[in-house]
């Protein structure tokens, strides 16, 4: 059993958990992900890292509130346990034999280009962070990404907070005015990622994206989270889940990605008893 | 007089119009009534074959002979003795071509159910006895087991029974290995599987969950805390595909997958929060044993129709003839001497049909077995919502990628000496890791002979 040591609200829909696990924090480095299970009849859900204490022995994680497990790792408290939590999967960031980096994040995978961000800059890299939100409510992590970039631009859909249009624009602008860039990192929805590459290609930037198929075990068993990149089969829980971007077949992923999309909306209300329960339970 | 009935005392099963309905075991086992006339048809032979047969040499005519007495529980030591998890090898053994293809009443009839003996021999303690093993005298040295499979839980329970302080490391959420995540409830009942790892911990094992071996520690950081051998039994995990267009279509899973969110996940359960595809028409790409399992689930999921879609001819395939049987007799339809070549998809991408072509066996190849050659001009297309793959596993790369001096064929297997032992030094290795995809009881063999291996180099030490 693993402890909800902390909990933060981000935004209406975001939610920050510190949970004790400290086999993971002594080895989770950016870029990588962790599996959680709430209990004996939760799914196994992959999510990226956000950061980790390896002397508290606590990992980071933040999600949005969007399908059955993650609205019930929502209703749960500090001080809570859930069942299962095993990592660090996958494989780190690469920040190695880099000078100047873009990272580029959308909405709620700001929290994962986050802890990417921190790494750069503390390997010594120059880092420019270009993160958007649809609106100014639901700006996370602004301070931190303030502290882990030399340049942070700031993006709402709306213009109700920073500047206003998508990240492409922004990186389209930054590219135009000379700016070199050993790697573009895009962390975000698919489309976001997906366009970030087409902005970059023409410049011929190297661009990593990270990628968030479905997945079951995590560790390369099940070929549930397999991609198409470059032409060839991978495996992103083993193999990523950075990839180059300008070599992945986003239609793809963005079809398997779908595939329990009906079941998923029937089942939050039919499963709404359970999140209930969890609800009550936590009450009493 | 030994009984000289001819053929195998039947075991009770459920109907084949019922079961494929429900996950509960398709076979039921024998009564005291029925195992002790079945073990009067052993001869006792004095130079007994069947124990040649076996890859963990279970003193088979001894354990028969108490139960023809009806003295079950001597039966069970015998058993015990040098087998570990005899619920789990009576179930899911190839006797067929082990033990039974040795038994002198085979040569003019059937031979002696031994696995059906050995089941109720398991099944009568568990049910009427259960006492948990007492816990070992401690030596205190130290082993780590990677992986709680049959090759895992075997080697743990050898040395735990010597006095070793194991530690067995597992990285999914429960243990057991391919017996949860891959063999089905209705073949292996996972409660079965849970009491063995409890007989595990009452002998002092420790069994650690959610630790993958290779990412949360290296088997060097399990050396530096001061594990004094380790024991890779990591399996193969990696599902291979076909590489034909169209795998990347909704509805399409390796077996793997499709058979881990059905028995590890439960997804067969209403409550449970893992989805899995609710199909009408299923293809299962492969013959072996996983396709059998993958088949039987999806008509127990609802599947209206089921395909085993083969590329060789029936004779060829490597599924047991009795999982065979069993699937034939669920309404799983068998196409053999068929290669899927493309799998089509609808506008919203998912599975609507699998073009397939008939194959003809041509020269043997190098398996021995008549290579498969294409009939020109014979493509048809299958309808189907959902492809399983079930094309067989390579092992897992991410033990031997984190440690140095680890050898591996080129199948990625590990390379073990006839110790077992890996080209590390203290670093042994069984099951399928080594292997490729294999059988649970040679599994168990190789995690035994480990097990005697690492003590002997404790005891030299």
């Amino acid at each position: 059993m693993y402890k909800i040591v902390r909990k933060e609200e981000l935004n209406s829909a975001v939610t920050l958990m510190e949970i004790e696990a400290p086999f993971v924090a002594k080895k989770a480095k950016a870029g990588q992900f962790i599996i959680f299970r709430i209990d004996d009849k939760g799914e196994r859900v992959p999510l990226t890292i956000a950061g980790y204490d390896r002397e508290k022995g606590t990992v980071t994680i933040i999600f949005q509130k969007v399908g059955l497990s993650t609205k019930m790792l929502g209703e749960l408290q500090e001080g809570d346990y859930i069942q299962d939590f095993v990592g660090p999967l996958g494989k780190p960031t690469d920040v190695e034999g880099k000078k100047r980096v873009c990272v580029v994040g959308g909405g709620v995978g700001c929290a994962i280009a986050y802890p990417s961000a921190k790494a750069f800059k503390e390997a010594g890299v120059e880092v420019d962070v270009i993160v958007g939100f649809r609106s100014k409510d639901i700006v996370i992590l602004e301070e931190e990404f303030k502290e882990a970039s030399d340049h942070l631009y700031l993006m709402t859909d709306d213009g109700s907070y920073g500047e206003k249009g998508f990240v492409t624009v922004k990186l389209q602008e930054l590219l135009e005015a000379g700016n070199q860039y050993d790697e573009v990192l895009a962390i975000g929805p698919i489309p976001m990622m997906k366009f970030v590459c087409k902005t970059t290609e023409p410049f011929g930037v190297k661009t990593i994206v990270s990628l968030n198929p479905i997945m079951v075990d995590g560790t390369g068993m099940c070929g549930g989270c397999r991609v198409t990149v470059g032409g060839e089969v991978k495996f992103a829980c083993v193999d990523g889940p950075d990839f180059d971007g300008h070599q992945v077949d986003f239609a793809e992923l963005m079809n398997r990605n779908g595939v329990y999309k009906e079941r998923e909306s029937q089942v939050v209300e039919t499963h709404m008893c359970r999140l209930e329960k969890l609800g009550r339970d936590l009450i009493q | 007089m030994a009984n000289m009935t001819m053929t195998k005392t039947p075991m009770p099963e459920q109907e084949p119009n019922v079961r494929n309905h429900n996950f509960q075991e398709v076979a039921l086992g024998y009564t005291k009534e029925m195992a002790m006339e079945e073990a009067g048809r052993c001869l006792q032979c004095k130079k007994p074959l069947c124990v040649s047969g076996c890859p963990v040499n279970i003193r088979i005519p001894e354990f028969i002979a108490k139960v023809a007495e009806g003295d079950f529980q001597a039966a069970y030591e015998i058993i015990t003795s040098t087998n570990s998890l005899p619920a789990l090898s009576g179930r899911v053994c190839p006797q067929e071509s082990q033990c039974e293809a040795k038994c002198v009443r085979g040569v003019k009839g059937e031979p002696v159910a031994i696995g059906r003996l050995e089941r109720f021999v398991a099944d009568w303690y568990r049910e009427n006895v259960n006492a948990m093993p007492e816990r070992p005298a401690s030596n205190g040295i130290k082993v780590a087991v990677v992986g709680s499979g049959p090759a895992g839980l075997t080697c743990a329970s050898d040395l735990a029974k010597k006095g070793y302080a194991v530690s067995i490391f597992e990285a999914l959420h429960t243990a057991g290995g391919v017996l949860v995540y891959g063999i089905p409830e209705f073949r292996l009942p996972k409660a079965i599987v849970a009491n063995e790892v409890e007989k595990l911990r009452a002998m002092g094992v420790e069994v650690m969950t959610n630790m993958v071996i290779g990412k949360v520690l290296s088997i060097d950081e399990l050396f530096e805390m001061g594990f004094k051998a380790v024991f890779v039994g990591s399996g193969a995990g990696l599902p291979m595909f076909m590489h034909i267009p169209g795998e990347a279509l909704k509805g399409v899973y390796s077996a793997n997958e499709y058979l881990t969110r059905v028995n590890l996940m439960k997804a067969y359960i209403e409550e449970s929060d893992t989805p899995v595809i609710v199909s009408k028409a299923v293809a299962v790409v492969g013959g072996g044993n996983v396709a059998m399992d993958a088949a039987r689930c999806a008509k127990r999921l609802g599947a209206e129709k089921v395909y085993i879609v083969y590329r060789r001819g029936e004779a060829e395939m490597p599924a047991r003839l009795e999982e065979q049987h069993h699937a034939k007799e669920e309404g799983i339809e068998f196409m053999t001497l068929t290669n899927p070549t493309e799998i089509l998809g609808d506008e919203e991408g998912r599975v609507r049909g699998m073009k397939c072509i008939k194959m003809e066996l041509g020269e043997p190849d190098a398996s021995g077995r008549r290579r498969p050659v294409p009939v020109p001009d014979s493509e048809f297309e299958l309808d189907v919502d959902t492809v399983i793959m079930s094309l067989g596993t390579s092992p897992n790369p991410l033990i031997r990628s984190t440690t140095p001096g680890l050898e591996t064929n080129q199948k990625g297997c590990l390379i073990v000496n006839e110790e077992n032992m890996t080209t590390r030094e203290h670093v042994y290795a069984g099951g399928d890791a080594v292997t490729g995809a294999a059988t649970v009881i040679l599994a168990m063999g190789a995690g035994k002979k480990a097990a005697e291996a690492i003590d002997k180099a404790m005891q030299n030490k």
